[in-house]
Order: C-alpha cells, then sequence, then structure tokens
C-alpha cells in the first residue's frame, strides 16, 4: 500500500501506465481517443483512457486542464492520475469535471520514491484518503 | 462571494476558486488588477459549456481582463479547411467571453498591445507563452494559470495568494550557463527560440536563471524565448542575467540564496537542441507559418524588406498569424504591402494549432518559432523545419527548403 496525498479526493480502480517525463494534455492527448499524441514524449501512440496515468507533473500549455476536462466529458479520461506534487492544471480539471458533469477523478501526489516504484500494468485500486492498493500477483508476473 | 451575493455566476467562479487555493494549500485570497482569459480556445463541447454556463448566469470580469485566442478566425476562416459547425461553436464561444465584459483582442502576445501590465503588477494570466512573458520579461506577476481558472480569477478579481504571486517564491533556484557560447550564434535570430527550448526541457519545475548571455536581445527574442520554454517545459518564470528586470545581477537573480545546480550550455546542446525542433528530412515544403505567438509590428517590419518585389513560389503557401491590432498597425504603416504583394496570407484571431485550419495536402511546415515547431508534429501530424525568418522566406520564394547552416553545423 501507497500512502498518496489526495490533492482531489476519489476512488478508482485500473492499470497503471507510468511516465516520468511531463506531459501537456494540449498537444498531447487526443481526447477524442484517450491516446497520448505528443511526438516528443515517450508515451507517444499510448491511449490513457481509463487507466492511472502516473506522470510526475503538467508542463507546456494552459490549455491542459480544458483537454482534460473535454476528456471526461467524453469518457476518455485517465481513471486517475498520480504525480509527485500537487498539479493545479489536472486538479482543476477534475474539480470542474465535478462542477459540469458531476464526474470527477482522483488525483493524487507521491513522494518521489513511491512514484519511482510505480510500474506499468500493475494493477492498483484508490481509496479516498489517498491509499493505493497494488496488486500483488499482478506484480509478480511483472 | 460563495454564497452568492455577488450573483451566480460569481458564486460558482468563488467555489471553483476556494477549492483550487486548498490545491495550491494557499491560506489566504488576494486581489488582482488585471486577468488574461485562455479559456476562449474552442475545443469541444466542454469548453463551450462552460463559458456559455458562466455567460448564461450573468457573469461579469471584476478586472481588466484581455482574451486569448479563440477556435477560428471570425472573418477568414472560410479561406481555409474550416467546417461551418467548428466556426460556428467556436464563435459562440468568444461571444460568451466577450458578455462577460472582457476585451475582445484574440491575442496570445496581449503584453504588446496596450494591456500590457506593468512591474510588479499583481494579474492572473492564462497561456503558458504570456504567462512566462508577463513574469519575466515585465515583471509582473502571475502563477502558471490554467484554463477555466483564469476566467475564474477574472470574474472574482481574487486569487490564491501563494506562488510567484509572492516575492520569497520568485527568486531562481536553478542556474544555467552559457559556456563558450560565441557572440555570434547569440545573435542569430533562431537563438533565443532555440535556447528557450533547451531551457524549457533542462528546467523541470525550477525557475532557471541564464546567465552568460553576451548581446541585448529584441523583445520579440525574449517573446521567442519565453513560448519555446513554455512549450518544451512548465517555465512560468526565468530570469536572464543582466537582461530581465528581477536579474540585474546574478545575486538578484536568486534573491540571495544558493541555486539546488548549475548547468553549462555548450554550442552543442545548443546544436543538439535546434535539430529537435526539425522533424522533416528532405527539402518538401507545403507552408511557411509565422507568428506563435502572434506576430508583432516589429516582426512585420522585419519581414517586409525580406519580401519586398520578391513572389512567393506557385505551390508554398506563406502564412502569418497575428492579431487584429497588429495587422492595422501594419496595414497604417505601409509594411503590410509588400508581404500581402509577394503572396502571403494573414489569418487573424487564432493561429493554425488553436483552429483546424489547415487542407490536409499541407504536409511540411517550415517556421522560425519553436513554439509552433513543438506542437504542430503532434497536433497537426505535420513534418517541420526550424529555420530563420530569412530561411523561412528563401524557402518560400525557392520552394524547397534552404538553411543557411553556417553558424550552426559542427566544427
Amino acid at each position: 500500500v501507497i500512502s498518496g496525498r489526495p490533492i482531489v479526493a476519489g476512488q478508482a480502480e485500473g492499470e497503471a501506465l507510468v511516465t516520468h517525463d511531463a506531459l501537456s494534455f494540449w498537444g498531447g492527448y487526443d481526447f477524442h481517443t484517450g491516446e497520448i499524441i505528443d511526438q516528443h514524449h515517450p508515451l507517444a501512440g499510448v491511449s490513457a483512457a481509463g487507466r492511472i496515468l502516473a506522470v510526475p507533473f503538467s508542463k507546456g500549455s494552459s490549455t491542459t486542464t480544458a483537454v482534460l476536462l473535454e476528456a471526461v466529458r467524453a469518457g476518455t479520461a485517465p481513471a486517475a492520475i498520480l504525480t509527485t506534487g500537487p498539479d493545479a492544471f489536472f486538479a482543476l480539471a477534475s474539480i470542474v469535471a465535478d462542477v459540469m458533469y458531476g464526474k470527477s477523478f482522483p488525483v493524487i501526489s507521491l513522494e518521489p520514491a513511491d512514484f519511482a516504484s510505480l510500474r506499468t500494468g500493475e494493477r492498483l485500486t484508490i481509496t479516498r484518503d489517498g491509499r493505493i492498493q497494488r496488486d500483488a500477483e499482478a506484480r509478480l508476473r511483472l | 462571494m460563495v454564497n452568492g451575493d455577488g450573483g451566480p455566476a460569481q458564486a460558482l467562479a468563488m467555489s471553483i476558486l476556494v477549492r483550487m487555493a486548498e490545491v495550491y494549500g494557499a491560506t489566504g485570497l488576494m486581489d488582482i488588477s488585471q486577468a488574461h482569459i485562455d479559456s476562449t480556445i474552442y475545443l469541444g463541447d466542454a469548453t463551450l459549456e462552460f463559458a456559455e454556463r458562466l455567460a448564461s448566469l450573468g457573469a461579469r470580469v471584476a478586472v481588466p481582463t484581455s482574451l486569448n485566442v479563440s477556435g477560428v478566425d471570425e472573418c477568414g476562416w472560410k479561406d481555409w479547411a474550416v467546417k461551418p459547425e467548428w466556426a460556428a461553436k467556436a464563435a459562440r464561444q468568444m461571444l460568451a467571453y466577450e458578455r462577460m465584459g472582457a476585451v475582445p483582442m484574440w491575442t496570445c502576445a496581449p503584453y504588446q498591445t496596450h494591456m500590457r501590465p506593468v512591474f510588479g503588477q499583481q494579474i492572473a494570466w492564462g497561456e503558458s507563452n504570456a504567462i512566462s512573458f508577463a513574469n519575466s520579461v515585465i515583471g509582473a506577476r502571475t502563477e502558471r494559470y490554467p484554463d477555466l481558472l483564469d476566467i475564474c480569477c477574472a470574474i472574482t478579481g481574487r486569487v490564491p495568494a501563494v506562488g510567484l504571486h509572492l516575492s520569497e517564491n520568485r527568486g531562481g533556484n536553478l542556474h544555467l550557463r552559457l559556456t563558450d557560447v560565441p557572440v555570434a550564434l547569440q545573435q542569430d535570430d533562431q537563438f533565443f527560440a532555440v535556447l528557450g527550448h533547451l531551457v524549457g526541457k533542462l528546467a523541470d519545475e525550477h525557475i532557471p536563471v541564464i546567465d552568460g548571455v553576451a548581446v541585448s536581445p529584441p523583445e520579440d527574442q525574449l517573446k521567442a524565448f519565453a513560448a519555446a520554454a513554455a512549450s518544451s517545459g512548465r517555465v512560468a518564470l526565468f530570469h536572464m542575467v543582466g537582461i530581465t528586470p528581477e536579474a540585474t545581477t546574478l545575486d538578484a537573480a536568486f534573491r540571495g540564496r544558493a541555486p539546488d545546480r548549475m548547468i553549462a550550455i555548450t554550442v552543442a546542446d545548443l546544436r543538439a537542441a535546434r535539430s529537435e525542433l526539425t522533424t522533416a528530412d528532405g527539402r518538401e515544403l507545403d507552408m511557411v507559418i509565422l507568428g506563435s505567438p502572434h506576430f508583432s509590428l516589429a516582426e512585420f517590419s522585419l519581414l517586409a524588406p525580406l519580401v519586398a518585389g520578391r513572389h512567393l513560389h506557385p505551390r508554398v503557401k506563406f502564412l502569418v498569424t497575428s492579431s487584429r491590432l497588429m495587422k492595422e498597425r501594419a496595414r497604417e504603416t505601409g509594411i503590410l504591402d509588400p508581404i500581402v504583394a509577394f503572396g502571403a496570407q494573414i489569418t487573424l484571431d487564432t493561429c493554425i494549432l488553436a483552429s483546424p485550419m489547415l487542407p490536409p495536402e499541407i504536409r511540411t511546415l517550415m517556421t522560425n518559432s519553436a513554439k509552433y515547431a513543438y506542437y504542430a508534429p503532434s497536433l497537426l501530424g505535420t513534418r517541420v523545419t526550424f529555420g530563420s525568418l530569412a530561411d523561412c522566406v528563401r524557402s518560400a520564394i525557392e520552394g524547397r527548403i534552404v538553411r543557411d547552416e553556417s553558424l550552426w553545423q559542427s566544427e
């Protein structure tokens, strides 16, 4: 179990998609499909829809938040976002999605060592208190 | 405000702002005296619904507020591949923000208009390049605000009292030193865009201090730097020693504290960074694109003599993205005439990244903008070549990519 700090609290379950490179969602995320499209990013071509995206922080465009809001509306957003610090861009998208559509997603800030221990493909369960349960069996298969 | 004594729109904006103050870890809110709204960019139904929700609740901005680019060139979209349904919805989103009392500048370079803030002014700005420019080149104070929050700040006139609004958080903490970078290279008009691209990648979450610049860059070069660093990275504030207002000396830039670390920037680093901005490998060229951030009067003045009396190659398009204000000034001063006679087109209110305007046959671009070069391959699926303004003009005339590599090639 990892204890994170809930920036926007919520529950989610899904497969982790982990990157150590910051991401701008504008120019970086196709909200029609949930695919990461930033050609400079190592995850280019990978879909984050419904997955728990671990990305240290946002970079680039202010429009990142608006792209993420569109993705929530379209059902193509990540199930949750894990970061290495409170990221206002991601948090705001979840807060406005709650206000506009009654749908939010958890945004959890992790200690750098905990973040570094995450692996793409492992199954994670996030609870409202910011705790992240790792599926041990899934980890062994990695 | 949250309980509704300022009306339902103000209550909604304040409720979002209060939740965000918690995210930022703010213990209180503070006043601002100006705002710039990036939420104007139409993406789809969600951005439109948010704008129209606020407008229908009677939202009014509480401080002077300028508007960023929209999703459509209101008067010129029919010349391009924009679909009527997109144009209609993007125009509705423009109208929603105009109804809130904001000034319809429709530009990503509001700092080059009469709404330019002043040193020390507390502002709430969206648009990554504008945030970086306002903080760094002007010394105004804004956090790195996302779309949707910028308008909440404008409606309430308040921001969380945190981050770059406060003196103690504005000191640099990463020392980037230009090392053996010749003055001739620093004088090249690609230098600051390339340096910005590199600095954005190196800075991570730091406030970079760039030391060793031996030239006095014109404002548009600092604009190119700011836009590049805010695209490849998340730079909302930088200091350039001897150039930007909070960096009169190296010590001043760090506010007396020692930096976390120092990184040397060499010619080899700059060459590698410049190479990253080019994704095309051939010499084919469909279009030259200039003006991200929006082209200024000074940039029109540099372009005019390069194209005067020349003619654009018939297979190539040449597009400049700018604001209504700058185009009008360029027209008044007569410098627009040779540019139009050359065959260039001007798009206003938006840009090729924010409006789906390019026809599918446009596959290869050339630009002098690091921001266009960074985003175009991802957002548009085009290949791009980065070069100087003169390279862009020469290529447009010859109908194929030509670049003067004399300053940039390895020995």
